[in-house]
């Protein structure tokens, strides 16, 4: 891991500590098995944000400690690691970042205080279809009288049930494709025409299909300028890339972990299986991937906070490298486990789940690989 | 770590130096062989030799009082980013720079140091590695070349293979046995003048057409007492030291299969030329997607080279460099399989004029490579060694 500044180390061990003590994976069962609608435990939320980390990128007149991006993937690689379930990424990270890049300072001032107490949650709108593609944009923003009526439907919107309000992005003109005529808007959840639709899904977590039906919103509801949305909805988004890969990497390296403990203590044939070749070398083989995961994950957060212009290249290069570290990771947890990973009273099966269900977010491998290689001309 | 203010100072004296002593000729250009590594310079190359071998910043943080460039880390990629920006590549190299002189920083007495170090950092000396021997590849400890202590000298007998260089070397360092009885602790670390009676060099002709290595004989051959580093029956430690020196030294060289070894082609240059686009993209959407994967691969590879080295920088070398071994010989593999194949019908020229140089030249480069998962510490050794040692997994 990179040289920690002290802030960062200091981070670390609270979260490193408060995870194992007060939120390790049974925290997570509990949630699940409790089939609460929100899909995360209001005590858990409560602690964090009392932690203050909701608001780790808000500036501190505005209630936060304003500090980085790399900072924010320290707290998440930990939260990551016992799978902890909270709108933290979806509203501290996501929602904070979408303010601060392209807030008015009364949208700054409305809604930045209550995100960083956890008092309000803010997500992103973005995708419709069953892919990622934020350029694919459809939901039409009409401009009507000195507002815009909003009609259209956004899926497997993070924290969609529980949230105060979303970050939607919509289409003032052009058509599917073009880069050119998108306009995100920030808009309370509860405003007329706004209807989100929970869904259960594999890995236990709260989305949900949002619609929106004849929705009104005054011009000053339109986040960053008409038409020119498409720059800051991809600086939001690789954002959220970069912080979701870090927490993935807390997913995998908890996964890695838990393995290799087996390895070292699971006997047949009279010794450990971890002395077989075949699973010795696969081990090695996950802990490079975890490696070269880890420094493009920092390399992103870094260029983010440095305001480097290869952000872009660097967010798909690190949401790849570490979907591929989980992918791998998370099928061979099972598989190294044997017959006792497949049973739902043993762990794995939750890292198995939200490893997919984080692979996809924001972009799957393939996503990234290709607007990687854009990059090059080719 | 400098503040930021003191790190500009330097910036501003490293660039000064940099534009009085480059010449402005050879920028952009790579050098026509490595000083330190079988090549004699001459002309603008020789002075450029001289003038960055004087100011010891082709080994920028080694110690000053031993000719090196006496910078911290940082002000040596201040360094390297000046010398990027100039297009300015020190003709200084080889396994001096490499491995056996941050061996010998590491391990060495202060007289050992002063005597060896100085002509390393200049570029003066060619150093070769004397490691694998017919019976010792990947099970190296079991080397049976024997120097047997005279008293005042070694008397050594045996051969080693697999000797990068060893034609132009002029000096040897290199693992020995001295004792029959142990296997690792009786094994010593020596340097040998390359000139010294008894010693035969044989080219090795390899699936290339081409001889990068060599076999070396030894015939009785006198190596002095003050020739052995470290104690005597105690230069395992030192030669697998040196071994994670040089996992580093391929690590921070970056990737993309770049470098001495490396080829001329880029991937996207080569796809663009033999496949062509359609749409704006490549006109093989399969071959595309592999190709995106190959150099993300080699990005996220460098990226940890450079993470691993600035980690190095306070910690040491660690054994989780084995993982850039075993990532750098897969990368530049990938990466010839990759280039081979999109040369399609101009792929595996042997001669003539029907192919153009750089495909004759790519078809050598990419046989070459296949040795890279081989040398240096075969794949399957280095995961039993990232198994074992970082790991702690038993049996390995």
């Amino acid at each position: 891991m990179a040289v920690l500044t002290e802030e960062q180390s200091m981070l670390k061990d609270q979260a490193q500590a408060w995870v194992r003590d007060e939120s390790p994976v049974q925290k997570f069962r509990q949630m699940r098995d409790s089939g609460t609608p929100k899909h995360f435990d209001e005590a858990t939320w409560s602690e964090i944000s009392t932690m203050g980390w909701a608001g780790i990128l808000v500036p501190e007149e505005l209630g936060g400690s304003g500090l980085d991006y790399a900072t924010f993937g320290v707290v998440l690689e930990e939260t990551g690691r016992q799978l902890v379930a909270s709108p933290l990424f979806a509203s501290g990270l996501v929602g904070a970042s979408a303010l601060m890049l392209g807030g008015s300072d009364a949208q700054q001032k409305s809604w930045l205080p209550d995100i960083a107490a956890g008092k309000r949650i803010l997500t992103l709108a973005v995708d419709e279809g069953p892919h990622h593609g934020p350029i694919q944009t459809a939901l039409s923003a009409e401009a009507t009288g000195d507002g815009y009526t909003l009609n259209g439907q956004k899926v497997l919107v993070f924290e969609g049930v529980s949230a105060d309000g979303f970050v939607v992005a919509a289409r003032t003109s052009g058509s599917p494709g073009d880069t050119a005529g998108i306009t995100l808007f920030l808009l309370p959840a509860d405003i007329d025409g706004i209807e989100a639709t929970a869904l259960n899904t594999a890995d236990s977590r709260g989305y949900a299909n949002v619609a929106f039906n004849s929705v009104s919103a005054s011009a000053d509801c339109v986040l960053g300028e008409v038409g020119q949305g498409f720059a800051l909805l991809e600086g939001i988004l690789d954002r959220a890339r970069a912080g979701l890969a870090a927490e993935m990497l807390g997913i995998g390296a908890e996964a890695f972990d838990r393995t290799l403990e087996y390895l070292k203590t699971r006997e047949q044939f009279g010794q450990v299986i971890g002395s077989f070749q075949s699973l010795g070398h696969r081990a090695a083989e996950r802990f490079m991937q975890m490696e070269f995961a880890r420094s493009c994950v920092e390399a992103a957060l870094r260029a983010i906070d440095a305001g480097r212009e290869d952000v872009p290249i660097l967010c798909s290069l690190a949401k790849c490298q570490v979907g591929e570290f989980l992918h791998d990771m998370s099928n061979d947890m099972i598989q190294m486990h044997g017959g006792i990973g497949m049973t739902d009273e043993f762990d794995a099966g939750f890292f198995l789940k939200r490893a997919r269900a984080v692979e996809a977010a924001f972009g799957g491998q393939s996503f990234h690989r290709r607007r990687y290689i854009a990059h090059f001309g080719i | 770590m400098e503040p930021a203010q003191d790190l500009d100072t330097f910036r501003e004296e490293a660039r000064s130096w940099l534009k009085e002593n480059f010449p402005e000729k050879l920028a952009h250009k790579r050098p026509p062989g490595i000083a330190g590594f079988g090549s004699k310079l001459t002309g603008n190359w020789k002075v450029w030799q001289d003038r960055i071998g004087q100011k010891g910043w082709s080994t920028p943080t080694w110690p000053a009082e031993y000719g090196g460039g006496g910078l911290t880390p940082d002000q040596a990629s201040v360094v390297q980013q000046e010398m990027r920006a100039l297009g300015a590549i020190s003709p200084i190299g080889g396994f001096g720079t490499m491995m056996w002189g941050p061996t010998l920083l590491d391990v060495g007495t202060d007289e050992q140091k002063k005597r060896y170090l100085p002509p390393i950092i200049r570029g003066e000396i060619h150093w070769c590695q004397g490691y694998s021997e017919p019976g010792a590849g990947s099970d190296l400890a079991n080397l049976q070349s024997f120097a047997e202590d005279m008293g005042d000298h070694f008397v050594l007998n045996g051969s080693k293979i697999w000797t990068s260089g060893a034609m132009e070397a002029d000096w040897m360092y290199g693992v020995f046995r001295t004792d029959r009885d142990n296997k690792y602790e009786g094994i010593s670390f020596l340097t040998l003048d390359m000139k010294s009676p008894g010693v035969e060099v044989k080219p090795i002709t390899l699936i290339s057409g081409e001889s990068p290595f060599n076999e070396v004989f030894f015939t009785d051959v006198v190596v002095p007492k003050e020739n052995l580093i470290g104690e005597k029956n105690l230069g395992w430690n030192i030669g697998k030291r040196l071994l994670l020196h040089e996992r580093q030294g391929i690590a921070g060289s970056g990737g993309g299969g770049g470098g001495v070894m490396g080829g001329s082609f880029d991937l996207e240059h080569v796809a663009q030329e033999y496949i062509g686009l359609e749409d704006g993209k490549l006109a093989d959407g399969a071959m595309r997607e592999r190709i995106a994967s190959q150099k993300m691969f080699a990005h996220a590879y460098a990226l940890t080279g450079r993470r691993f080295g600035e980690e190095a920088a306070v910690h040491g070398p660690s054994p989780a460099v084995g993982i850039l071994k075993v990532a750098w010989a897969r990368d530049n593999q990938n990466r010839q399989e990759l280039v081979v194949e999109m040369l399609g019908n101009q792929g595996l020229g042997w001669g003539g004029n029907e192919f153009t140089p750089e495909e004759l030249r790519n078809v050598r480069t990419w046989l070459r490579s296949k040795a890279n998962s081989i040398e240096g510490g075969t794949t399957e050794i280095n995961l039993n060694l990232v198994a074992k040692r970082v790991l702690g997994l038993k049996g390995y």
